[in-house]
């Protein structure tokens, strides 16, 4: 059983239907792309997902429908999402936005503070700057921030939107090779993403986005090499 | 409903008040007169805050200068009303000139709080100034006189109270469609977009402050002459809080919000005070500001932007005249082809640590349509919003036609013949497509705010709506001229922003991408006048991240990655570049 | 004026100050969290000043009148949401918290209103008792329309300001109050004579200032807080509810609003109508701090404190006048050092 399933959703934006029958699914322990030019409707599909844009379809998370859970219980139920816009507490310092994101386990000091040292240790940048506010950081570190404080609610499936947006190259290759080590951790991803190459050398299954409807999909592996791609990212077809 | 149609029925409202003393009894004429006298200073709070967006409580600190004025003129030194008038009128805007000059600049909480302040200042001014008679007031103000008839019954005064009710209505509504009034219609919703057509927003806030003002001081000086006294008391921050409440129980956004609101307010507090001594008996005194303030809440709760909009609901819209045809409005001259237009030249712009536009430079000349492309996070829009003064680079320098523009306001950049559109459409979505693209043509007319009141700008607007129109029919959409620009689908927001634009005939249109999110279908249309654009010589900077799209529509492109200027040329050249494939796709190995 | 009578004036100045820093740090803690400028706060003040007054001449508080009939209203429209939602077995838990909560304080009050108290337990009784009314006002009328417009808001924060004015000269008549005085002592500083009743309430704005400020850097909650008020989207991302970070928003600043009626209540005469311009000076304060920068905030209502004192030496007819005609330069400066990140902040 899919660890997420998703069917003919729609999402009115605007009163312009920004994204139009998506219907896709993600096995557990499984890392899923979503790539596309900017404007196909990627970032629409995950704030639909997350549940802070209204939409229509189903959507079902571990057996449970997602429409009867407001954003703050699907984060409690291991659902979360990284923002393009990352969201960070930019005036709290680094140790707190982490700990800020453990909020849905508070009650369990012991496994919080784990969680906290684990992070700290596969991101030793953060670690070095815990004390510094989020805002002083640059563009890598917070997304690292972002990522890290995601992770510290031990989600189950992690909805990520465009990691490598505003990101350097070298530090692009960082940030995936810390989304694809996350597949041990037990922890699936849907992925959406605008540098198709990095996107697809990590996931295992990709879609592809186009004015919001999917035009194309199959094995990463597979995709990676099919001329249709490049086509749709250079200009519309 | 046509134009005919609502003719007849407010002639028939008018005949209606005009037989009213003759049907009801004296009080309820009173009451019909303080509402009148209440809906000339709730008038000017829904053109201040319902249209204007600039929430302010101190209208009734307007209303007690004026009352004061007239009581000060007549009672203590004996001149006629109308001379009590003058002085209000001209005390009142003077004052609110002053405050308006000071105070408008404000942003976000600041302007509200700042009307209380001088709202309270005056108030206890009132109360403490001995030649006003300190918190006794002024009392044996004489009636006004028209021909030798004393107003003295309440009768009497509701004839002159509601004429100017009506011809405030009349002039109000006349300046709302007029150019002035459109402009003003558009503050709301953020400075950006106004000042980018070349509207000066702040001359405008404080103009409304000042109408709105007058239109207070009207109302005081009608008070001080039906009441016969005046003390501080009517005119405390509560009064302007209540006015404030009528507007908004009423509809703010609408003129005649001010009426039900009035109406409504002033009914609901006598019925109030007519019912409670009955229900409880000893405390009604003290529950009836309780059992109204608890209405009030209950009402804003399920009436969220008030009554008259409820209502109209149920009324059938009213028919829009189309645009007759009229001569053509003045066009600039264009430069000739090839004269170096816009050029920019090493410019930087940094946030906080991230260095967003990297020495860019690059020209533009007279007549060539220039694509600036790039993958999204290139810093295209940064340099979009540097070139058309929304922000100031920190280095280097940008000049059009020879002229330093590197430091220029928005406004001043527009006016000199640069116009643009945004990456996220900014339209006013509850104006029609046709006042969209009419505020695009404030520039190129004149007509002030009396002459709008007055109806002195026909000839002008006629031609101004005619122009729009024709814009309007060049992108496709004049079918759709009298929709509200928020139900069109994105790509018919894009054109109609690009008609805008065109509207103020510039000699640069820049366009911020404008393919952006758009279906297959909607970029034919958009790529199809763009062609038209350069065969009229138009003069085309395009920032976009679709090559696709853009190249066929451009003569030359300069693509951007990661702030920097990576190479330039003509399209077929960019396209085959490895280089920029690589930007593209993200290049990561 | 000498430097004798500049210094009384100047402590004169900072105690009232000391009293509008407490309530500006409410108003901003509200606003900060729930976007809500939140009028009725002075009301909440001067409530606690004549509650603690009805107290001590060992009268029944009418103010409990209002709490109960919040507390039954509040709990009826959260019953109704909770079926609504089909949430039934969240009812006992939503009846503990907005029924029975609220009203162990009035019934204690009910109780001991006639009885002799000691100081501190009239004290601890009003504060109690005041406490729901803010969180219990917010779920009643601004829950309804928490996504409407700032306006809309405001309007209705003013409304209930209205409402709470007419209840509190239902319940406590048209007379003012002066509550007794924490210390009667008095001390000599420096040749200048001054009364403990200022000391403590200098000290306790600093203590209860400082208590909030170690609430939000170490406890959780209070992160949760911070969270809310500076990135509303990111805290519901972490699961942060902005509904209970509203609650613990209104019921930190109604603490602070209560021991403001406390401390001001023997300073100056409060009537049924004085909460307005009390409340209108601290948010003055809250003002030139942003609406966002805890120590301004203090220091603007320090400085309106001063103003207040100066000016009313030089002319207590026109105190009023001076203090908000000196307030539009300020408001200016103000403004204009805030304006660079304001513009696309209001684009809609």
């Amino acid at each position: 059983m899919p660890l997420l399933a998703i069917e003919n959703l729609s999402v009115f934006y605007d009163k312009v239907e920004a994204v139009r029958g998506i219907t896709l699914a993600i096995q557990p322990g499984q890392i899923v792309t979503v790539i596309g030019p900017n404007g196909a409707g990627k970032t629409t599909l995950l704030g639909a997902a997350m549940g802070l844009l209204p939409s229509q379809g189903r959507m079902v998370f571990d057996g449970v429908d997602l429409r009867r859970l407001d954003v703050e219980a699907r984060v409690e139920r291991g659902f979360c999402l990284v923002p393009e816009t990352r969201e960070l507490f930019a005036d709290m310092t680094v140790a707190d936005n982490l700990l800020l994101g453990g909020y849905s386990r508070r009650h369990d000091k012991e496994g919080l503070r784990r969680a906290l040292d684990e992070v700290f240790m596969r991101f030793p940048h953060l670690a070095e700057r815990r004390k510094q506010r989020a805002r002083t950081l640059s563009g890598g570190e917070r997304q690292m921030l972002a990522l890290g404080r995601a992770l510290i609610a031990k989600p189950r499936l992690l909805l990520l939107d465009e990691p490598s947006l505003g990101l350097a190259p070298l530090i692009i290759r960082e940030v995936f090779k810390i989304i694809a080590s996350l597949r041990n951790l037990g922890v699936s991803i849907l992925l959406v993403e605008q540098n198709a190459r990095a996107a697809l050398e990590t996931a295992d299954y990709g879609y592809v986005l186009e004015t919001g409807e999917i035009v194309l999909s199959g094995l990463a592996s597979s995709l990676m090499h099919d001329p249709k791609v490049t086509a749709s990212y250079l200009g519309g077809r | 409903m046509t134009a005919r149609q609502q003719r007849l029925i407010s002639v028939g409202a008018i005949l209606l008040l005009a037989v009213a003393p003759a049907l009801l009894s004296p009080f309820k004429i009173t009451l019909l007169n303080f509402i009148g006298i209440y809906t000339l200073a709730v008038l000017g709070l829904v053109l201040l805050t319902g249209v204007g967006g600039m929430l302010s409580f101190g209208q009734a600190a307007f209303v007690g200068i004026a009352a004061y004025a007239t009581a000060w003129a007549c009672a203590i030194h004996g001149h006629s009303p109308w001379l009590g008038l003058v002085l209000a009128v001209v005390l009142v805007c003077g004052i609110a000139a002053l405050l308006g000059a000071i105070t408008l600049r404000l942003e976000g909480h600041f302007l509200p709080l700042s009307t209380i302040a001088w709202g309270l200042a005056i108030y206890f001014l009132f109360g403490n100034i001995d030649a006003l008679g300190h918190f006794n007031g002024i009392g044996d103000i004489p009636p006004i006189s028209i021909s030798g008839v004393a107003l003295r019954s309440s009768a009497q005064i509701f004839y002159l109270i509601w004429a100017v009710v009506i011809a405030a209505l009349y002039l109000c509504g006349n300046l709302l469609a007029s150019r002035e009034g459109r402009a003003l219609r558009a503050l709301r919703g953020g400075r950006i977009m106004v000042e980018s057509l070349g509207i000066n927003s702040f001359r405008i806030k404080v103009a409304t402050f000042v109408i709105a003002a007058l239109l207070s001081a009207l109302s005081g000086w009608l008070y001080a002459h039906m009441g016969r006294f005046v003390s501080p008391a009517p005119f405390d921050v509560n009064a302007g809080i209540l006015y404030l409440l009528m507007a908004m129980v009423g509809g703010m956004e609408h003129l005649l919000g001010a009426v039900v609101g009035a109406t409504i307010v002033t009914l609901l507090r006598n019925t109030i005070q007519d019912v409670l001594p009955l229900i409880a008996p000893g405390v009604s005194g003290q529950l009836e500001t309780v059992v109204f303030a608890v209405l009030f809440v209950v009402l804003l709760q399920r009436a969220r932007t008030g009554l008259l909009p409820f209502l109209l609901r149920w009324l059938p819209q009213l028919e829009p005249s189309r645009p007759i045809s009229a001569p053509p409005m003045a066009r600039r001259r264009q430069p000739m082809k090839g004269v170096p237009l816009l050029s920019v030249e090493g410019v930087e712009r940094r946030f906080g640590g991230l260095l967003a536009v990297n020495d860019v430079s690059f020209e533009l000349k007279a007549g060539e349509i220039l694509g600036l492309i790039g993958p999204n996070g290139a810093g295209k829009s940064t340099m979009f919003n540097l070139i058309t003064g929304v922000l100031r680079p920190d280095r280097g320098r940008i000049r059009f036609l020879d002229v330093d523009i590197t430091r220029r306001p928005q406004r001043e950049i527009a006016r000199a013949g640069i116009a643009r559109t945004f990456q996220h459409v900014k339209l006013r979505p509850k104006m029609t497509l046709l006042d969209n693209v009419l505020l695009g043509i404030y520039p190129r007319t004149r007509a002030g705010f009396l002459a709008g009141a007055l109806r002195l700008d026909r000839a002008e607007e006629s031609q101004a709506r005619y122009e729009a129109i024709r814009l309007l029919q060049r992108v496709g959409l004049a079918e759709r001229a009298f929709e509200s620009a928020g139900t069109l689908p994105l790509g018919s927001q894009r054109l109609l922003e690009i008609a805008r634009a065109l509207a103020a005939d510039p000699m640069l249109l820049v366009l911020d991408e404008p393919a952006a999110g758009l279906r297959r279908t909607e970029k034919l249309d958009l790529a199809r006048l763009f062609e038209n654009l350069r065969a009229q010589g138009l003069t085309v900077l395009v920032v976009e991240h679709d090559m696709d799209f853009v190249m066929g529509l451009v003569d030359r492109t300069v693509v951007m990655d990661f702030g920097s200027k990576l190479c330039e040329g003509l399209p077929t050249e960019i396209q085959a570049d490895p280089r920029v494939q690589e930007a593209y796709l993200g290049g990561v190995v | 004026m000498d430097a004798q009578i500049a210094a009384i004036l100047a402590i004169d100045g900072i105690a009232t100050g000391a009293i509008y820093v407490l309530i500006g740090l409410g108003f901003v803690l509200i606003f900060a969290v729930t976007r809500v400028i939140f009028v009725p706060f002075g009301d909440i003040v001067s409530f606690t000043a004549l509650t603690l007054a009805s107290l001590e001449m060992r009268r029944l508080p009418g103010t409990i009148g209002l709490v109960i009939a919040l507390a039954g209203l509040a709990s009826l429209m959260e019953i109704v949401a909770k079926l609504r939602a089909r949430e039934c077995h969240l009812i006992p838990r939503t009846i503990l918290c907005f029924l029975v909560l609220p009203l162990l304080p009035a019934a204690a009050v009910w109780l001991l209103s006639g009885a002799p108290l000691a100081m501190p337990s009239r004290i601890v009784l009003s504060l109690a008792l005041i406490l729901p009314i803010a969180p219990l006002l917010d779920r009643v009328a601004f829950r309804p329309i928490a996504d409407g417009s700032i306006l809309l808001l405001l309007i209705v924060s003013v409304a209930i300001h209205f409402a709470l004015v007419g209840l509190g000269l239902l319940f406590f008549g048209p007379e003012g109050v002066r509550t007794q005085p924490l210390s009667d002592a008095v001390f000599e500083i420096a040749g200048l004579t001054v009364s403990a009743q200022t000391l403590l309430i200098v000290a306790a704005s600093i203590v209860f200032s400082g208590l909030l400020f170690l609430f939000f850097d170490f406890s959780l909650t209070g992160k949760a807080l911070q969270a809310t008020a500076l990135n509303r989207t990111g805290a519901r991302l972490v699961g942060i509810r902005p509904a209970s970070t509203g609650t613990a928003a209104y019921l930190l600043a109604s603490a602070l609003a209560g021991i403001s009626g406390v401390l001001i209540g023997p300073a100056t005469t409060i009537f049924y109508d004085s909460g307005f311009l009390i409340g209108l000076k601290a948010f003055v304060g809250a003002i030139i701090g942003a609406m966002a920068s805890y120590p301004m905030t203090a220091l603007g209502a320090v400085f309106v404190g001063l103003l207040e004192s100066f000016a009313s030496f030089w002319s207590s007819a026109f105190k009023e006048v001076i203090v908000f005609g000196l307030l539009i330069p300020v408001l200016l400066w103000r403004s204009l050092t805030l304006t660079a990140d304001t513009d696309e902040s209001t684009e809609e």
